[in-house]
């Protein structure tokens, strides 16, 4: 079987975000580039199929500059067999238009299962699994954990028809780390160039600022003296208790 | 110029996360004039009548033995035709469990653009601006709308219900054909969690634990605070990554964006990727030994000292304030 893994270069998590002199983006100075963390899972669990079923193929697709390369070469790395990068330079597409990319680069794989992560940890929008599925007009079972969907205080076991689409939520699986023979290896492999041309914008993005800041809190006391006094505050001052 | 709003029912109950939306919609709906329809899904009438009281003016209800069960393709093509028949401006849904599977399906349908998870809505300058939180609440980012309807997906507890006493809506059927001789993916069996506790991202108050707790077997500790105060128990990524506490735990980057009105973080130093996801709270206690602490920053009530200690005498105190009222 063809699996389709579908990744994202994200900034990591520890990064601080300054807006960019459009006022409308990150800015890219400084920040550190990594696979976002949902698209781990997705990665391993299509390599644990792959493994499972003794044979078939994994294909790692990406969207984006040429840095996204390098996010390729991870999943490579982790034991991908080859890659697509759809080349895309510029300001964040929608996630329509990243679907809809995506859909058309799918479409000629024959891929039985496609994997996403439930999201991606930049514009945390969680549209472009279900998306991409719409369009092929596959079924799709998002935010899997283990091979159960998680809902609020709830867990749905779902059975699919293949070809499916799936997105991962983190308790899934404990994603590999490449190993060095994994890296060596990754540089053989190939990862095809295309083109992306997308359409016209389905969301326009007008500006980015940091959230308001917090009024200063204080430091209500020490140790258990200061217990009865936070209580009357969260009461009386708060109101939340 | 109509708002058209998807009602999630789970069991034959409307969620509350509907409500909130619906009260979105009637705010929406008098700053551009028009009524606020719903849609449902549903094996039977959930109730949509009493949904007046929560905004609704009519609500569109298409029935069918699959919707016993959540049947994805199928409600996204009810809502589909229910966009399609209404032609509304505005279509909301909640960023719920549900609404992320859904809102994103129906978008794609209709080829247009979803903001998801949005914060805040601006109907009034000049063609709908809607706020969404990126980065897990790092930024806030603004989006505006280049088509119509606006798709836009609800933070849960953000938005506040109305409450029309005495107004009841109109239930309409729906006629849908749906996709499929059924579903192609299909929900065999639903297990609560823990209990069925309060989801996260649905709760009032959560008590959260971190390292500071230096063990799972301490764990019992916040859950005789949150206990008391009727809060869910939330966790850091470091005791998550331990083990010490399952992954729908975690608040933050990686785990739930919450907004409570109270958040407790007992223990938690406070990385940046923690603080992204909780400090949109109402109010927010840190309990820490670390008086140089990040969590501090961002706490509306600190105090510093040894948890082991801080944390029962204020299960204590809370207990005393339950009893006496």
């Amino acid at each position: 079987m063809i699996q389709v893994v579908c990744i994202k270069q994200v900034a990591d998590t520890e990064t601080r975000v300054k807006v960019a002199a459009d006022g409308k983006h990150l800015d890219p100075a400084g920040v550190t580039w990594i696979l976002n963390p949902y698209d781990e899972f997705a990665v391993e669990q299509a390599l644990r199929v792959k493994e499972k079923l003794g044979a078939g193929e994994v294909i790692a697709l990406s969207l984006g500059g040429p840095g996204v390369q390098t996010t390729l070469r991870n999943a490579l790395a982790m034991g991908a067999d080859r890659a697509i990068h759809l080349r895309h330079e510029g300001a964040a597409l929608d996630s329509l238009s990243v679907s809809r990319l995506l859909a058309d680069a799918i479409r000629p794989l024959g891929a039985g299962l496609i994997w996403f992560g439930k999201q991606a940890v930049d514009d945390d929008a969680a549209q472009v699994g279900p998306m991409t599925a719409t369009l092929l007009d596959l079924p799709c079972v998002t935010a899997i954990v283990t091979v159960e969907r998680e809902v609020e205080g709830a867990r749905e076991v779902v059975e699919a028809k293949l070809p499916a689409v799936l997105t991962t939520d983190k308790g899934l699986n404990e994603p590999r780390y490449a190993s060095l023979k994994g890296i060596m290896a990754a540089k053989k492999k190939t990862i095809e160039d295309v083109a992306a041309a997308p359409s016209e914008p389905n969301l326009e993005v007008t500006a980015l600022a940091p959230p308001p800041p917090r009024a200063a809190g204080r430091i209500v006391g020490e140790g258990t003296a200061a217990v009865p006094v936070l209580v009357k505050l969260l009461r009386e001052e708060a109101r939340v208790i | 110029m109509s708002v058209l709003v998807f009602i999630e029912q789970r069991d034959g109950q409307v969620r509350p996360v509907s409500r909130e939306a619906l009260g979105e919609a009637t705010r929406i709906a008098a700053a551009i004039g028009g009524p606020v329809i719903g849609v449902c899904a549903a094996a039977k009438d959930p109730g949509l009548a009493a949904l007046g009281e929560a905004g609704a003016d009519r609500v569109l209800l298409a029935t069918s033995d699959r919707f016993a069960a959540y049947d994805a393709e199928g409600t996204a093509a009810a809502v589909e035709a229910a966009v399609r028949g209404v032609q509304p401006v505005v279509v909301l849904f909640a960023a719920s469990a549900m609404g992320k599977d859904l809102a994103p399906r129906v978008a794609a349908k209709l080829g247009i653009g979803l903001a998801s998870d949005c914060t805040k809505i601006d109907p009034a300058s000049g063609g709908l601006t809607a706020t969404r939180p990126v980065y897990a609440g790092k930024a806030l980012q603004q989006v505006r709308f280049p088509k119509t309807p606006a798709l836009l997906s609800l933070r849960p507890k953000v938005f506040a219900q109305v409450s029309r006493a005495g107004t009841s809506a109109s239930v309409e059927p729906l006629a849908v054909t749906l996709p499929g001789d059924g579903p192609r993916a299909r929900v065999l069996r639903v297990s609560a969690v823990a209990g069925g506790k309060v989801d996260l991202t649905e709760s009032e108050i959560i008590v959260s634990g971190g390292r500071g707790l230096k063990g799972p077997e301490n764990f019992p500790l916040i859950e005789e605070l949150a206990g008391a105060l009727g809060a869910t128990v939330g966790a850091s990524r470091a005791v998550v990554d331990a083990g010490w506490r399952p992954h729908h735990d975690q608040v933050g980057q990686t785990g739930k964006t919450v907004s409570p009105k109270l958040y407790v973080a007992v223990g938690i130093s406070g990385a940046i990727q923690h603080l992204a996801g909780m400090s949109s709270s109402r109010c927010i206690v840190a309990i820490n030994k670390d008086p140089d602490a990040p969590i501090f920053k961002v706490a509306d009530y600190g105090v510093v000292g040894d948890l082991f200690e801080i944390v029962p005498a204020l299960t204590a105190e809370v207990k005393k304030l339950n009893a006496h009222g």
